[in-house]
C-alpha cells in the first residue's frame, strides 16, 4: 500500500469516525443525565435525513434553511419523544422506560416505512460537497474535510455549554444527583428537554453529513449506525462526551482501516464494532474515559 | 406568625406508617428542632416538606399557602432550603461550582442571552459571583473556594452544605442532622455558627439532631417523634422533664 492510499484511508476513517462521534454524543448525554439507552436515537438520524431530504428534493427549498429547518426540527422530535415516551414513565423501573425507548424506535421505523415507502430515496447531491480534489496524490472529497471539522467544532461548542453556561451547571448537577439538584431549585423538566434537543439537534447535523456521503436514505438506514453510535459511546465511557468522541473515532478508523488492509475481510466490517466493544468490555468495562460506578446509597 | 405549618400528615409506605398525623407549627425567627430516636420518621418528615415524598395525606402551609404535592425545586424557589443527613455535594463539581448550581435560579435572564454573552447576562452572572463569593467568605471557604468539594475535609463540607442551601436565598432553613459525624468542639462551633447565620440571613431554623447538647442551647421548641407519632413538644427545660420522651429518646444521663 502507497503512502497515498494510506493518507486517503486514513481521512475516510476520520471523517466516518466524526459522523459517529456526532451521534454517540447524543446517546451519551441521555445516559449521563437519566442513565437511559436511548434507542430511538438512531431513528432520529434517520427521520432527520428524510425531513432533509423532502426540504431540498420535494420542496425545493434553498439548501442552507433546508439544514437549518433540519436541526431544528429534529431537536424538536427529540424533545416530543422525552415528553410523551420517557416523561411519563421517570419514576418507573428503569427497564419500563428502556422497552418504551424500544418501542420509538420501532414506532419510527414503521411510521417512515409506511409515510415514505420502503424504497430508498436519493439524498440530494451536492457538487461542491462531492467533486474530489486533489492533495499531494491524493483524491479527497470536500467533504471528507468537512465533516471532521464541523464535529470539532460543534464539540467545542457543546463542551462550552456544558462546562461555562448555567444550562450546562445544571446538566451537571441533574447527573451526579438528580434529587439533589431539584431540591437546589434547578428545574428537571427543562434541564433534560434541552438535553434531549441538543444531543437530537447534533444527530441532524450528523444525518445531513451521512446523507451527502452515502446519497442514499431509507427508514431503516439509523438501524446500523444507531448500534455502532451506542457502542462508540460505550467504548468511549457511557456518559462521557469527549468519550463519545473519543469512541466514534476509533470505531470509524478501526473499520474504514479493516477494510483498506485486509480486503478480504470487508464482509466484516459491521463486525468490528462488536468485536471492539468486547474486548473492551473485557478489560476495561467503564470505557476508556468513563469514571468508575459506584452506587448511590 | 407561623411559616410552617403542617396538618395532619401522613406518610405511609405500603403497610408502613413512617409519619403519623403530623401537625408540626415553625414560626418565622424560630429555631426549632425535631428529635427522635432513629427511624422515628424525622427525615420523612422533612423530605414531606421539601417535596422529595407526597404526602399520602394531610396538608403542608408555608407561609399560609398549601404547597402539598408541589416538586422540589417549585418549593425550593418559594424559601425552603435544606440540607441532608449524609452529605449530598455534587462531587466532582469544585465549592464555587456547588454554590453557583444553587444561585442560578435567583437571576433573570435566560439561556440564550447566556449563551450569547450579552451584557445583561455577564452583568447578571459577575453579580451572582460575587454574592456567591460574599457567602463563601462569610461561611470561610473562600481559600476553597476552587477546590473539588468532595476533597475538602469533613467539616468543610458540613457547612459547605449550609452555604449551598444559602445561596438559594431561603427564608426557611431545613438542616438535616448538621452535626452528624461531629466531634464536641466541631459542635460547639456548629452551633454558634447556626446562630449567627439565622441572624444574618434573617432565617428560620428547622432541625433534626441527636446532639442534645446542640438542640437544648440553641432551639426554642422542640418537636418529639417516635414511631412516626409526635410524643411531645415544647421548650427545651419542658421536653428535658417529659416521661415519655426520656423513656423512648433521652434515656437516662449516660446515654445522653
Amino acid at each position: 500500500m502507497t503512502m497515498a492510499t494510506f493518507m486517503q484511508q486514513l481521512t475516510n476513517g476520520i471523517s466516518l469516525g466524526s459522523l459517529y462521534a456526532l451521534i454517540a454524543i447524543g446517546y451519551t448525554m441521555v445516559y449521563g443525565i437519566l442513565r437511559l439507552i436511548n434507542f430511538a436515537h438512531g431513528d432520529i438520524v434517520m427521520m432527520a435525513a428524510y425531513f432533509a431530504f423532502f426540504g431540498i428534493a420535494v420542496f425545493h427549498i434553498p439548501w442552507y434553511i433546508t439544514f437549518l429547518a433540519v436541526v431544528l426540527l429534529t431537536a424538536l422530535l427529540g424533545i416530543v419523544v422525552e415528553r410523551t415516551a420517557y416523561r411519563t414513565l421517570r419514576d418507573a423501573p428503569r427497564t419500563s422506560i428502556l422497552i418504551s425507548a424500544i418501542g420509538v424506535s420501532f414506532l419510527l421505523e414503521n411510521l417512515a416505512t409506511y409515510l415514505f415507502s420502503g424504497i430508498p430515496k436519493a439524498f440530494p447531491e451536492f457538487k461542491f460537497m462531492t467533486t474530489p480534489f486533489s492533495v499531494g496524490g491524493v483524491l479527497i472529497q470536500p467533504l471528507v474535510v468537512v465533516v471532521p471539522v464541523v464535529t470539532i467544532l460543534l464539540l467545542f461548542v457543546l463542551l462550552f455549554i456544558i462546562n461555562k453556561t448555567r444550562l450546562g451547571m445544571a446538566m451537571r448537577a441533574v447527573s451526579k444527583d438528580y434529587e439533589t439538584a431539584r431540591l437546589m431549585g434547578i428545574e428537571i423538566n427543562g434541564v433534560i428537554s434541552a438535553t434531549f434537543g441538543i444531543g437530537s439537534g447534533l444527530a441532524a447535523v450528523g444525518a445531513l453529513m451521512w446523507g451527502m456521503k452515502y446519497s442514499s436514505i431509507q427508514p431503516l438506514m439509523g438501524v446500523m449506525p444507531g448500534l455502532k453510535c451506542f457502542i462508540a459511546a460505550v467504548i468511549g465511557g457511557i456518559g462521557n462526551i469527549k468519550g463519545a468522541v473519543l469512541g466514534g473515532f476509533i470505531l470509524g478508523l478501526a473499520e474504514i482501516l479493516l477494510v483498506a488492509f485486509l480486503p478480504s475481510l470487508t464482509g466484516y466490517r459491521d463486525a468490528i464494532a462488536f468485536i471492539i466493544l468486547i474486548i473492551i468490555l473485557l478489560f476495561r468495562p467503564m470505557g476508556i474515559l468513563g469514571e468508575k460506578q459506584t452506587d448511590k446509597v | 406568625m407561623s411559616i410552617l405549618k403542617t396538618e395532619n400528615v401522613v406518610m405511609q409506605f405500603g403497610g408502613v406508617v413512617a409519619v403519623d398525623s403530623l401537625n408540626i407549627e415553625v414560626n418565622e425567627g424560630e429555631i426549632v428542632a425535631l428529635i427522635g430516636p432513629n427511624g422515628a420518621g424525622k427525615t420523612t418528615a422533612f423530605n414531606c416538606i421539601t417535596g422529595v415524598y407526597i404526602p399520602t395525606s394531610g396538608r403542608v402551609l408555608f407561609e399560609d399557602q398549601n404547597i402539598t404535592g408541589k416538586s422540589p425545586d417549585k418549593i425550593t424557589k418559594l424559601g425552603i432550603a435544606r440540607t441532608f443527613q449524609n452529605i449530598r455535594l455534587f462531587k466532582d463539581l469544585t465549592v464555587m461550582e456547588n454554590v453557583l448550581i444553587a444561585k442560578h435560579l435567583h437571576v433573570n435572564y435566560n439561556f440564550l442571552s447566556a449563551t450569547l454573552r450579552l451584557p445583561k447576562a455577564l452583568y447578571g452572572e459577575r453579580q451572582m459571583k460575587n454574592e456567591c463569593e460574599e457567602l463563601l467568605e462569610r461561611l470561610g471557604l473562600t481559600a476553597v473556594k476552587n477546590e473539588i468539594s468532595s476533597s475538602l475535609p469533613y467539616g468543610m463540607q458540613r457547612h459547605l452544605e449550609i452555604a449551598r442551601a444559602l445561596a438559594t436565598n431561603p427564608k426557611l432553613l431545613l438542616l438535616d442532622e448538621p452535626a452528624a459525624g461531629m466531634n464536641p468542639h466541631e459542635t460547639d462551633e456548629l452551633t454558634a455558627f447556626i446562630k449567627t447565620v439565622k441572624d444574618d440571613y434573617h432565617l428560620t431554623v428547622f432541625m433534626i439532631e441527636h446532639h442534645m447538647d446542640l438542640v437544648m442551647e440553641i432551639s426554642d421548641r422542640i418537636y418529639v417523634l417516635d414511631f412516626g407519632q409526635t410524643i411531645a413538644k415544647g421548650t427545651p427545660d419542658e421536653i428535658q422533664n417529659n416521661d415519655r420522651v426520656i423513656q423512648a429518646y433521652l434515656g437516662v444521663q449516660e446515654d445522653a
